[in-house]
Parts: C-alpha cells; sequence; structure tokens
C-alpha cells in the first residue's frame, strides 16, 4: 500500500485516495476542428511506461482535492507530488532507472 | 490418557504444574502449558501425524517451526473446525482437539495409500497427460474430489477477527538474537519500536541453543533484552505474530494469533486473530533462516527430521523424538544436535558427515561422548514401514545398514527471505552457505542476521546493534552510547553443498508436501519445462500451504545441476504474500454481515418502520420498498400504492436524490459543459431536465437543474449518482478548466424530500397550510417558502406522471413533516408509496431509468436526443457522439413495447429477434422495464431496439427462454401523452 502525501493533508495511506490515471493530457477542441484520430487518442491512448508515471491522484477520503504525483511504476518509488497545473518534472527521469 | 513415554524427566520451557489434556485422533492425551501440538506429539511419541498428499505415503513431524511440511491437522470441530493447521504452530490448550489430515479412516491405516504402490506410473503431469481423451473436464470432478488436504467447515465461520493500523519507526521482524539486539538498540535511542515474533516466546535459536551473550545464559540474555525493550516507552514486542505481507512504501501485514478454540467458544468478545496493518519508517528484517532437508531416497518416513528440530524438541520442550537417533549432515551445525542429544541421555548411534573431513574440535567432542563419527559417507536409503527402522550409510564402496529410529538430517540452512522478496529485493546466490541471500534493496529495509545468511551468534549481535542503531539514527533518533552485545563463537567449517544423494532406488523427495521427487524434476528438465517458473507449475513444487520453504533451494539446485547451469543461473521463483497461510477471516476482519456495508437510513425511516415499510437495500439506502398491509402480497401493494397516485394523492420519501450546489460567476457555463443540453438560458425560480455525458457520449445521469439565482444553481441527480456525480464535477473543475470561478457543494444528506404526487397533491398542501402561491408554481417551477410552517424549497417536477411537488426540509425536519402530510391527507386517500409503484408510475409515463433501461453504451442520441448536437457551445460527450459510429441509425434506440395480445406481460430481458439472410435468430434489442399497468389494464414494456425509432407500429417477437412473445413497438410514453396531468 502507497504512502502519498497528499499536499494539503500530509503523508496518508493509499486507500484514501483515487487515482484518475495519466496526466497531462490536453483535452483537444473546439470538436468540430478535431480529428477522429486524435479523438481517439485522446479517449485511449496511454503511454504505460517502465519507470516514472505522471499520474493525477484524488484524495477521495479527505480533502477531496486532485493533484499529481511522479510515480515510478517498478519501484513505486514516488519522486514527486505537485499542482495540478504545474509541468510534469521530467529533469527527475535523468538516470532514474532500475 | 497414559504418561507421556518420550518427555524428559526434566528440563525444557515448559510449565510442568499447568498440565494440559488434548484430544489426537479421538484418543486422549497429555502435554503441559508452553507445548505446541507437536512438541506433546512428540514427547506421546506418536510418529505418524499424517499422510502425503498425491502417494499418501506416511508421514512424520519434520520441523518445529512455520516451514513445517507434514503435520497438517485439522483442528478443533464443528464451526471452529480448521483444515490445514501446521502441528508446530498451534499452542497447546486444554481440551484441544485434532485429528490427520489426507487419510482415512485413520493415519495409520489409510485407504488411499494404495497410490503409494504405484506411484512409479504417478509422474509430474500424469493427471493431466493420462486423463486427455476424450476430455480432461470429464475427470476433473472426480480427481479433484480425491485430492486436496483437510476438510473445510461448511458451517458459517463463528470466530470474531479484528484489525488495526500501527505506526512505528523501526519495525524489526524476528525476536532471535539479531532481532533482540535491533530492537534493543533502536529502542533505546527512543524510536517508536514494534517487535514481531512469531513464536510464543523470544528467542529464536536461543531456546534450544546453549549460547553465552556478555556472559550470561542465551535464554535468560533474551530475556533480559526483551524487558529492557518492553521497557521503553514507545516500544512493543508482539508475540504470536506472524509478518505475512510485507507491501509498498514499508507497509506490512501482520497477524496476530489472539484467542485459541476454546477462549474463543467461550468468549465471543475475543478475537482468534487481529490483523496489523503496520507502516514503518525503516524495516529490520530479522527473519532468520530454515534449514534445509537432505535429498537421499526413503527422506520422507516417520522419523526422519531435520537436526535443528530434534535438537529443539529435545532442549526446549523435553520431548525426545526418539531414542537411537542418527545424524547426517553436510555442515556443522547438526554436530549440535548429537551434542544436545547425548547430554540429554539419548542415544546418539553415528554421526554421518558429507564431508570427508570432518571439523577436528567437533569430531573431539564426539570422540569424548563416544559418539561414532562416519566422514565422508552417505545415506543412501531408509527402511521401516510407518516409522523408521534404520539407514544404509555408504562409506566409499562399502554400505551397511544401521539400527535407529531417529534420523536427523541438515543441509544447511536457507535464509529466510520471503518478505525481503515480497519488498522487492533482489537475491543473489551465496556460494559461502549455497544459498540464496538479500542482494539488491527497493524499500527502506535492511536484512540482519541469519537472514543475510550470517549464522554465527557473534555476526548476528553485531548486525543487529547496527542496524537498529544507524536505522534509528537516520530517521533522527541520536545513538545511545554502548556497544554491540558479545559472544564468543566457534569457526565454522564451510558447508559441502550437496542436492541430491543417488542412492539405492526409491524415491528421494525433495517436496514433502506436494510428493515432488527428484524424478519428477527430472522428467519436468526432460520435457522442456526447466524454466523455474514452469518448474513449478509442472511438478506443483514449492505449492500449497508450506509454499516451498523446506523444498525451493534444493530444487532450484537440482534443476540447475541437469541443466548445465549454476543455482544463481537458474534463478528462483517469487516469494509471495502471504508468507504463511492466513484465515480469510483476517482478511476480512470486523467487516462482515450488517457491517460489511452498512446501509444508510432515510431521516424519515422511524415512520417508515412503524408504517410496516417492506425494507430493501437500494444504492446503499434501506428505503421502503412497498408498504403492504396485513395479509397483503407484495404485488398488491405496489398496485395499491399506484393507484393511490393515479387517483388521489401518495407521499414518497425520496430524500437520496442527489443535490449539489454549484455557485460562482462561471457555473452557468461549467453546467453547459457538464449537460448535454443547455442550462445558461434556464431562468431563475425555473427547473429544467438534463443528460449528463461522459467522453463517449454515453448517458451517465440524468435530473432536473434548478436556476437559485443568476450564479447558483441546484444540480438534482439520481440517487445512485449523488457521490459520483459531484466527484464528477470536481475533477473537471480541478483537473481540466481550473480558470473557471465556481465551487461545488454535494449537500445531498442536508435535505430530506418528500414528494406529493397525484391529482389531490394540490389540494393536500394548500390544507397542510403554505405561504407559497400554488396556482403561481406550475410544472417545473421552483418555490422556497414554508409548508407547515417549516422552511422548504417547493419543486414542481414530476417522475409518475401526475401533478407533484417535491417538498425539500432539513433533513431532521423530514419526519415531522410526514407525519403532518400523512394525518392532513386522511381525507384525500393519502397513502406512502414505496420504489415498486415508484418504477412502476414512471414507466408508464416513459420516463428514462439510467441504469435500468440504459447500459454502459447507450448515448444521448441512442434515447432520442439528436436536437443537442444542434448545441452551440462544448459539452463533455459531444465530440464522440459526432464520430460516423454513433451516427448510424440502426442503434439500439429507447422505444414503447406493447403487448400484441394487451394482455401477457413481456419479461424484461427477453430479446426482440428476427431471422437474419440465412434464416438464424438475431437479437435486435431487448426488454428493459416492464410492468403491468393497474391504471390502463394493459401490459406496459420499455426497451432498447435496433433502429427503433424509425419502426413504430412494426410488429415485433420476442423470446426469453423457450418462450415467444408478440408486441408491437409504440411511443415510450403509454400514460397521458399530452402531459394533461401533470401539467394540472
Amino acid at each position: 500500500m502507497l504512502l502519498i502525501s497528499c499536499p494539503w493533508c500530509g503523508p496518508r495511506e493509499e486507500l484514501e485516495f483515487r487515482c484518475g490515471g495519466e496526466s497531462h493530457i490536453q483535452r483537444p477542441g473546439p470538436c468540430e476542428s478535431v480529428s477522429d484520430e486524435r479523438w481517439s487518442d485522446y479517449l485511449f491512448t496511454r503511454k504505460n511506461p517502465k519507470g516514472l508515471h505522471y499520474e493525477r491522484w484524488l484524495h477521495a477520503f479527505g480533502c477531496r482535492r486532485w493533484f499529481n504525483v511522479a510515480r515510478h511504476t517498478a519501484t513505486h518509488r514516488i519522486e514527486a507530488v505537485y499542482a495540478m497545473h504545474e509541468p510534469a518534472p521530467i529533469h527527475l527521469e535523468q538516470g532514474n532507472v532500475l | 490418557m497414559s504418561h507421556a513415554p518420550c518427555r524428559l524427566a526434566t528440563g525444557g520451557r515448559i510449565d510442568r504444574k499447568k498440565p494440559i489434556t488434548f484430544s489426537w485422533e479421538g484418543k486422549t492425551y497429555s502435554g503441559y502449558e508452553g507445548d505446541t501440538l507437536a512438541s506433546a506429539l512428540i514427547a506421546n511419541g506418536i510418529r505418524l501425524v499424517g499422510r502425503s498428499f498425491k502417494y499418501h505415503r506416511p508421514r512424520g513431524i519434520l520441523a518445529a517451526g512455520v516451514e513445517e511440511s507434514n503435520a497438517l491437522v485439522q483442528l478443533g470441530a464443528g464451526g471452529r473446525d480448521t483444515p490445514n493447521m501446521r502441528a508446530t504452530e498451534v499452542r497447546l490448550y486444554d481440551g484441544l482437539t485434532a485429528k490427520p489430515v489426507n487419510c482415512w479412516p485413520s493415519a495409520r491405516f489409510d485407504v488411499s495409500s494404495v497410490n503409494n504402490l504405484v506411484s512409479r506410473f504417478l509422474p509430474a503431469g500424469f493427471y493431466y497427460k493420462t486423463f486427455m481423451w476424450p476430455d480432461w473436464h470429464l475427470y476433473e470432478g472426480i480427481i479433484r474430489r480425491a485430492a486436496g488436504l483437510g476438510r473445510v467447515s461448511s458451517h458459517a465461520d463463528p470466530d470474531r477477527y479484528e484489525s488495526r493500523f500501527a505506526h512505528c519507526d523501526v519495525a524489526v521482524i524476528g525476536a532471535g538474537v539479531a532481532g533482540l539486539a535491533a530492537a534493543r538498540e533502536a529502542a533505546r535511542s527512543g524510536a517508536r519500536v514494534l517487535l514481531i515474533e512469531q513464536d510464543q516466546a523470544v528467542g529464536g535459536n536461543l531456546l534450544y541453543d546453549r549460547r553465552i551473550i556478555d556472559g550470561l545464559e542465551g535464554g535468560f540474555w533474551a530475556e533480559k533484552a526483551a524487558r529492557e525493550i518492553a521497557d521503553c516507552p514507545d516500544a512493543d514486542i508482539l508475540l504470536n505474530t506472524v509478518a505475512v505481507g510485507y507491501h509498498d512504501h514499508n507497509s506490512l501485514t501482520l497477524v496476530e494469533q489472539v484467542g485459541n478454540e476454546a477462549e474463543c467458544a467461550r468468549d465471543p468478545r475475543m478475537p482468534r486473530y487481529r490483523t496489523w496493518l503496520v507502516r514503518a519508517k525503516k524495516v529490520i528484517l530479522a527473519t532468520g533462516a530454515i534449514e534445509r532437508p537432505l535429498v537421499f531416497p526413503g527422506n520422507d518416513r516417520p522419523g526422519v527430521m531435520l537436526a535443528g528440530a530434534v535438537r529443539h524438541y529435545a532442549w526446549r520442550y523435553a520431548a525426545l523424538p526418539g531414542e537411537k537417533t542418527v545424524l547426517f549432515t553436510n555442515n556443522d551445525d547438526a554436530y549440535r544436535t548429537a551434542l544436545t542429544l547425548h547430554d540429554l541421555g539419548a542415544t546418539v548411534v553415528a554421526v554421518v558427515d558429507l564431508r570427508t573431513e570432518a571439523p577436528a574440535d567437533l569430531a573431539g567432542e564426539l570422540d569424548s561422548r563416544s559418539i561414532p563419527l562416519l566422514p565422508g559417507s552417505a545415506i543412501i536409503q531408509t527402511r521401516g514401514s510407518k516409522s523408521l527402522k534404520a539407514v544404509q550409510v555408504r562409506t566409499g564402496q562399502k554400505s551397511r545398514w544401521i539400527s535407529c529410529d531417529t534420523l536427523a538430517m541438515s543441509g544447511g540452512y536457507n535464509p529466510t527471505v520471503h518478505l525481503f522478496s515480497q519488498s522487492g529485493g533482489q537475491l543473489r546466490f551465496d556460494d559461502r552457505i549455497a544459498s540464496y541471500v538479500p542482494d539488491r534493496s527497493v524499500q527502506d529495509e535492511i536484512s540482519v542476521g541469519a537472514a543475510r545468511g550470517a549464522f554465527s551468534t557473534g555476526e548476528c549481535l553485531a548486525q543487529g546493534f547496527e542496524a537498529g542503531g544507524a536505522s534509528s539514527e537516520a530517521i533522527g533518533f541520536p545513538r545511545a552510547a554502548g556497544t554491540a552485545p558479545q559472544s564468543v563463537d566457534r569457526a565454522e567449517s564451510p558447508i559441502l553443498a550437496c542436492w541430491h544423494i543417488a542412492g539405492a532406488g526409491g524415491k528421494a523427495f525433495v517436496d514433502f508436501q506436494n510428493d515432488v521427487s527428484t524424478s519428477d524434476i527430472a522428467l519436468s528438465a526432460h520435457e522442456s519445462f526447466r524454466s523455474v517458473e514452469h518448474l513449478k507449475r509442472y511438478t506443483t513444487l514449492g505449492m500449497a500451504s508450506d509454499q516451498g520453504k523446506t523444498s525451493n533451494v534444493n530444487a532450484l539446485a537440482i534443476m540447475a545441476s541437469l541443466t548445465g547451469r549454476s543455482v544463481g543461473e537458474s534463478g528462483h521463483t517469487r516469494y509471495r504474500f502471504p508468507y504463511t497461510p492466513i484465515a480469510l477471516g483476517t482478511l476480512a476482519g470486523r467487516y462482515r454481515g450488517e457491517i460489511f456495508r452498512p446501509l444508510r437510513r432515510l431521516p424519515a425511516h422511524g415512520w417508515h418502520e412503524e408504517a410496516g415499510a417492506l425494507f430493501e437495500d437500494f444504492g446503499g439506502w434501506a428505503r421502503p420498498a412497498c408498504y403492504p398491509r396485513a395479509g397483503e402480497a407484495r404485488h398488491d401493494a405496489e398496485r395499491r400504492e399506484a393507484l393511490a397516485v393515479r387517483n388521489g394523492v401518495g407521499l414518497f420519501d425520496g430524500s437520496p436524490l442527489g443535490k449539489i450546489e454549484v455557485k460562482g460567476p462561471d457555473a452557468a457555463r461549467f453546467l453547459d459543459l457538464i449537460y448535454a443540453n443547455t442550462m445558461s438560458t434556464l431562468k431563475v425560480g425555473k427547473v429544467r431536465y438534463g443528460l449528463m455525458l461522459n467522453e463517449q457520449g454515453v448517458i451517465i445521469d440524468d435530473g432536473v437543474a434548478t436556476r437559485l439565482a443568476d450564479d447558483h444553481f441546484l444540480v438534482g441527480t439520481s440517487s445512485g449518482g449523488a457521490d459520483r456525480i459531484a466527484a464528477w464535477m470536481e475533477e473537471w473543475l480541478q483537473c481540466e478548466w481550473l480558470d473557471f470561478d465556481v465551487i461545488v457543494a454535494p449537500v445531498t444528506t442536508a435535505w430530506g424530500v418528500i414528494t406529493v404526487t397525484g391529482p389531490q397533491a394540490r389540494a393536500l398542501l394548500a390544507k397542510t397550510g403554505t405561504d407559497i402561491d400554488l396556482s403561481a408554481l406550475t410544472h417545473m417551477g421552483f418555490a422556497i417558502g414554508r409548508v407547515a410552517d417549516i422552511e422548504a424549497r417547493v419543486f414542481r417536477v414530476s417522475y409518475t406522471g401526475e401533478a407533484s411537488f417535491e417538498i425539500n426540509v432539513a433533513a431532521r425536519a423530514t419526519e415531522a413533516l410526514w407525519r403532518i402530510l400523512m394525518n392532513q391527507g386522511e381525507e384525500f386517500g393519502v397513502a406512502p408509496v414505496g420504489i415498486d409503484a415508484w418504477d412502476l408510475l414512471r414507466t408508464e409515463k416513459g420516463y428514462l431509468h439510467i441504469g435500468a433501461d440504459t447500459d454502459g453504451t447507450t448515448t444521448a442520441l441512442d434515447v432520442g436526443w439528436a436536437h443537442i448536437m444542434k448545441k452551440k457551445n462544448e459539452f463533455v460527450g459531444k465530440r464522440s457522439l459526432m464520430r460516423p459510429q454513433d451516427q448510424r441509425t440502426d442503434r439500439p434506440n429507447f422505444v414503447g413495447l406493447a403487448a400484441e395480445d394487451g394482455r401477457t406481460r413481456l419479461p424484461i430481458g427477453a430479446h426482440i429477434v428476427a431471422e437474419d439472410a440465412s434464416g438464424t435468430l438475431r437479437s435486435e434489442g431487448y426488454v428493459t422495464s416492464s410492468v403491468f399497468s393497474p391504471t390502463l389494464e394493459t401490459p406496459v414494456a420499455l426497451g432498447m431496439l435496433r433502429g427503433g425509432r424509425e419502426r413504430l407500429g412494426e410488429k415485433v417477437r420476442l423470446r426469453s427462454g423457450d418462450a415467444m412473445f408478440h408486441a408491437v413497438v409504440v411511443d415510450a410514453t403509454f400514460y397521458d401523452k399530452e402531459g394533461a396531468r401533470l401539467n394540472a
């Protein structure tokens, strides 16, 4: 069970949270100018890396706030917790291999 | 009851003042407080404790701890009958009842032992290969019935299980030499320490090995260390507690055995087990090591035991497994057993050492006790049907039989790396001890002592002391002054790795519990199942309740040698949760029965109960399905309640309906995106029905939105959508439209909802008294005022098709208003209405029930909402509805279905069928809702039908099971198409 540091409540057990999957996905629009392929990518295509994964989590049984987490998918180490409006901390990927 | 014949007159860590009586296979025996079931059986001279899994070979106790593979027992009786308990872990108590598993009628005379006579025809994979023709499934049932060990009780589990959380700075797993040193050092620094021990006492091997630590006798040192730990205010020791899981981020699962069967039967509040979910900043794994058997023909006879276990029983429990013992070893440790047994007065017939050069000092010790030593020798065969009688020893080219009743074997020790492996750590094969040791850590833990391959007491003390101090120091607790405890150890001679002794024929067992022998591994290699994971699945090696604790490394090494690889190269299988078998109740904890998912109660629950409501679980709420009168059937109550609404007035408790306040300058813009239809054009004081979609265009909820002010809406959701939709809105606002100035406040349970519905609804409200102008409050209108002098929000919305007033009041005022309305409504024939009638009424009206009429593929277009595509702005799900597949006219559409004969109710789930070009019946849709309308006196049904909107008037056939039905496709609204009644 992960220990996740909610930016508002501090470290809490994973069972208080809900994972919302990959973060930083751009919602394309307006819809009239979006191709079927682009829309399909938005709906279904996900990265699924072995390594750092930028994902969004909700403190569902707590403050009910969403935030971003950079989690290593193989070791489950959480390398960063950052706000929804912040860019992915891609510099953490340097040398962060198994 | 007789005197225990194999109990020594003195010694042992048992309380001779507290004798215990227990029953084994229906006979009564005696033991002492401090005994395990296994030690008591040994003290009573019982050697045959069960039959093996596959061949039903006689088996005796092998080990003294969790690794036991043979002594599986059925413990207790009735509902407290527990299968496959390891006798080595069962603490003895007065009145204990146990019997062996996997044998009938008894362990001595087992009918299925005929399997052993034909064992050479039952190799690995035998069943799968043999029972292929014509179909495995023909045989599967019979074979599965013959397999298995204990029997699961068919009664409900009467035991109580508890669970709790705990947090600590340093968790130390294992209270042996290294664990005690580590925990004491960590506790001294002031850190919060949890020391976890699976045994009923601390000390590890100090319980049965004679050691001197800091000048004290080992057992005494252990007790003193434990007292010092317990005296620290923030340190705790958990005995009888197994750490079964090591999960992410240093979280551990522990299972503590609290009460035994007898105690739990006496006191229903006594938990049988307590599950601990522990989060530790640092974990120190002092889990010790498990002895390996040697692999030679006949190594599974009752009387062949692990050397450490023999010493354990003799010294700790004063129970001698046998009178004449032969030792067989490839390392120094077994010599300790020989010396201990001799010093306790037992006969040691010989020590057989595979190594050609026995350690000189130990050889001298044997010599001084006149114990024969046979270096460079091996045991190649054993004799004895239900108990060991003799072993055949080969030295050079010569061999001879030696008479004995016990063979204590040692193939070296495997560090207990299970938890380390669960934590994600990588192992490395260490030739020095011929076993796997922890190599690279992934989590914040450290292995110490025997768990890391350090077997001497001095090393264990030093590593434990260092890890305890360093771990607490790293998290901010300064180390107390002091030095590591000291012990003087002799230098151990190297082990001679020896994985398999080819003997004089017969099966040499590797995995006792699964009856996997060396020949099965050879067969697996021969048939190309060479990877360790394949080997495991093909032979079942390392499976079942002991999970290969004694067998794994031997098997991997044998496979390695068969395939010309080193042990390290062939690799190992992954160790998984749980470390030892756990009762399912430990996972459930107290969350069983009524409190598994407690039902929520309506604010007027008390009244409903008085009225004799039939409660059912609707989306987690206990809601009245109907209010049956004395002698009234459920269906009749539903019909009566529905007619009351159509002809007079009914009251419905709709309190679980979702209520979400949406407020802010961007509230209207936000709702235009969330709803498929437009909400920004709604006038203040008006109500509008809307559909919400997900990004696939699929309907996820429906309900009405009310505009309370320009920047303030009240969003109504279905009862099931209350929590989900509030979370859905938050996700969009927090993750996508961060620039919107809107707040979302779920207020569902703050309000109670009483719906007054029917032609007399207005009259009832007027009589009850309200300051709201009822004539001005038209359908889809909203007003704030007082009803019976209670502050209320009143909505004119209808789910029944009759004029309806949905009255929202503070939750605590709901029951009072309900009682007033029932009293005032008497003259109008008011009736409380349950969910059953409610659903009937909406079906007559053709109102959509999301989740009943729709599923996870139903889009807004499928239910006839094409007009939303003309909406200028964006909304969630819009782009998906533009896809060609979503635009197809042959998608399932929401329609009404009228039975052709006007009498037959169509079954819900019946398929609308038609023949395709080849003449095969294909489904074109199905019935989603169906009732018999007491008002229209006809059956009424709703459903989804391919291209249904273009097929109104068409006759269709329906099929449910073997029955066929005939219906006409009609508009979904059966009752009051013009809406005259709800506008009244």
